[in-house]
């Protein structure tokens, strides 16, 4: 049961309006453009829902980046996914966003709604009921970070434990650090700083963004909570490492935060998946940023039982999602944005996801 | 009789058992006692005239079902627009195998929230739909109101420096009903807000003139009443995140479930626009009536970005408030 009196809004006007004080002396003192990369979705969603981004003085900007599952799951999933349902006659269970992304051949899995070949669910757990109320093959599409893939793999184990048969996982798991260090790689990035994703670091600790931030030609990262408190005051402390020439990963988000992370969660992931390279939406393969079934587990890899053909990037003409992905081009720059690609008929990913760019800059409208 | 069967929709004997044995007997009324195919009715001058459906699912739910909706829904969009709730019709469509049992406790409570409402249903109708075909019941209902506010509501009314007040807190009506669906582990059930809003809104009536603009925010909760009241004109609107007042526990459940408290369907709330000077009169007026207590002016009128609504959020950043998007929470009334 959840206790309703401990989710207290961080909400208090009096501490944003004194850190944005801070934020405004530091941007002065930096006097050039900074850009401050939102690694993850659920962070791009709490600024635009509460124009953060208003409250930051202009050389300070932040850019949304590749921290929308959906958003970075190749279009070609989507139609291994579908061809799951068609030829295969398997049960697809998934979790919701996944269901209105295009394919390669435009059309999405929302095409068999209602049908029951695809379910949608909010747990992993619930996937063990559909297991035992059908005969039919049953693939769960697992995309995510290291935040929920500790809840899908205890629930594959859990089904491997009880014999549970004819349940597959198709994996497109993708893992955080891999991808700064991609983004770092680039020549063309602009990005000063990572604001980093707080749930995914609950799992990971701060190790990991170590290896690849605190060195030679690294930049600061900053773990922040949600509320906008904790992002105002992560952004105030990745200013402060600027002006006083720092590169280091900080945790803004104690309260959830521990440095060593959460190594049960990890174990679990572990006893089950493996690095192995993956290929992103907008960031290309990248080496080991992805978690894949291990051999003793290959009897659930829905690669493995059906055979399904290696993932390749494929764009609609015209889409940006791939460059807003990166950073690189902000969503209302877009020419489809608006206009042509809106939630209700999207023609990318960002404008699918609830946590996706595009849908946020589009829900939450720019004062400008 | 325990289930209905199609031949209850068929016109014949099982029809006339289930209209007069079940249906007529939980709903007649003194003055029109006999059914027949029209009711004549004795109404003077101008009235309003509204119709509305109600799909909602789960149909039993905290703080209310699909009848009170069915009945509440209709007179308020009447009380809105100026006029005292009087008459209403009553059509129901039934799925084959809904139980007699439920159809009586939906019974019961119109029964219960027409007396509250002071309204007569003085017609009706039932139909049957095959098995599979329908969600179990859908109520349509019209309403028919005498005007008692002499001026126009109307967003073409509203000018800059007007007041924006919210009748009561948001949120509960909309959160009810996914928290009786989807079973969360929210603890003690929260009510939805479905209420008669006729008493508040004639209270506001006695603001004349300077009463612009009301609308009750159901469906698309107080961003699409707001949006709809200002997109056609060349004002703004700028809202006070922070003085809107939420229903109990609705803001820590919208941050579990990713929802945004602002779109979420009300079935006891409405948006009221009067002049800025009388915006204190029409909050004593809203506070001293049943339901009313929590009335708060949550923002003004402006020039700056016409046609649009401006947030403040609580956090004191701004940001257009949007038309909601998408399909949030499908069959809620």
């Amino acid at each position: 049961m959840i206790k309703l009196e401990e989710l207290i809004h961080l909400n208090d006007r009096n501490i944003i309006l004194k850190l944005k004080e801070k934020i405004d002396e530091l941007a002065d003192e930096l006097q050039k453009e900074i850009k401050i990369m939102e690694v993850c979705g659920t962070h791009t969603v709490s600024i635009r829902r509460n124009g953060i981004h208003s409250l930051l003085p202009t050389n300070v900007k932040m850019i949304s980046g590749p921290g929308c599952p959906v958003c970075v799951t190749p279009a070609s999933y989507i139609d291994n996914a579908i061809q799951l349902v068609e030829e295969k006659r398997a049960i697809v269970v998934t979790f919701g966003d996944m269901l209105k992304v295009p394919g390669t051949k435009g059309y999405s899995l929302s095409r068999f709604m209602g049908s029951g070949w695809v379910r949608v669910i909010y747990s992993p757990a619930e996937m063990l009921e559909i297991r035992k109320d059908t005969s039919k093959p049953v693939v769960f599409l697992g995309i995510g970070f290291e935040t929920t893939v500790p809840t899908i793999a205890s629930t594959f184990l859990r089904g491997v434990e009880n014999q549970l048969e004819d349940m597959y996982l198709y994996t497109s798991f993708k893992t955080v650090p891999p991808a700064l260090e991609a983004l770092l790689a680039d020549t063309e990035s602009e990005i000063d700083a990572f604001l980093l994703p707080g749930h995914v670091s609950v799992i990971l600790g701060m190790e990991p963004y170590r290896k690849v931030l605190e060195r030679k030609n690294g930049i600061p990262g900053v773990i922040g909570g949600f509320e906008p408190v904790d992002i105002m005051l992560a952004i105030y402390k990745i200013l402060k490492q600027l002006a006083e020439g720092r590169r280091e990963v900080e945790n803004a988000y104690p309260r959830a935060v521990r440095g060593t992370g959460n190594p049960k969660a990890r174990a679990v992931i572990e006893k089950l998946l493996e690095p192995g390279d993956e290929l992103w939406r907008g960031l290309g393969k990248l080496p080991a940023s992805g978690l894949r079934i291990r051999r003793e587990y290959e009897n659930i890899d829905a690669v493995v039982k059906f055979g399904l053909s290696e993932e390749y990037n494929y764009e609609p003409a015209g889409c940006l999602c791939a460059e807003v992905i990166q950073g690189k081009v902000a969503p209302n720059q877009c020419p489809h944005f608006a206009k042509d690609c809106i939630p209700e008929e999207p023609i990318g990913p960002c404008m699918v996801s609830s946590e996706g760019a595009c849908a946020a800059y589009y829900r939450y409208g720019d004062i400008g | 009789m325990d289930i209905i069967k199609l031949e209850h929709g068929s016109g014949g004997a099982l029809s006339r058992k289930l209209t007069e044995e079940l249906i007529y007997e939980n709903l007649k009324n003194e003055r029109y006692p006999e059914l027949s195919d029209a009711t004549i009715l004795d109404i003077k001058g101008q009235f309003a005239f509204t119709t509305d459906t109600y799909t909602i699912d789960p149909l039993f739910f905290p703080g209310g079902d699909i009848g009170k909706l069915a009945i509440f829904g209709t007179c308020n969009d009447l009380a809105v627009s100026g006029a005292k709730p009087l008459y209403l019709s009553l059509a129901f469509v039934i799925e084959e195998g809904f139980p007699i049992a439920d159809l009586k406790r939906i019974l019961s409570s119109i029964r219960r929230a027409a007396n509250e409402a002071g309204i007569r249903i003085v017609t009706g109708d039932t139909k049957v739909v095959p098995k599979n075909r329908g969600g179990g019941i859908y109520i349509n209902t019209t309403g028919i109101g005498t005007r008692e506010f002499r001026h126009r509501i109307s967003g073409s009314r509203i000018e800059s420096g007007d007041a924006v007040v919210i009748s009561g807190p948001i949120g509960s009506h909309g959160i009810a009903i996914m928290a009786s669906r989807e079973s969360l582990p929210v603890g003690p059930q929260v009510k939805s807000d479905v209420a008669f809003l006729y008493p508040l809104c004639r209270n506001l009536y006695q603001l004349g003139e300077d009463l612009k603009f009301m609308r009750d925010a159901t469906r698309g909760g107080i961003a699409a009443v707001l949006n709809e009241a200002i997109s056609d004109t060349e004002l703004s609107m700028n809202i006070n995140e922070s003085s809107i007042p939420l229903g109990e526990k609705v803001d820590a459940i919208s941050n579990i479930l990713g929802l945004n408290p602002l779109e979420i369907a009300n079935e006891g709330v409405f948006i009221a626009v009067v002049r800025g000077s009388r915006g204190e009169r029409a909050l004593s007026l809203l506070r001293e009536t049943r339901g009313g207590d929590r009335a708060q002016i949550i923002g003004h009128v402006d020039s700056a970005y016409p046609g649009k609504v401006i947030l403040e959020t609580i956090s004191g950043g701004k940001r257009i408030l949007d038309f909601p998007r998408g399909l949030m929470l499908p069959r809620i009334c």
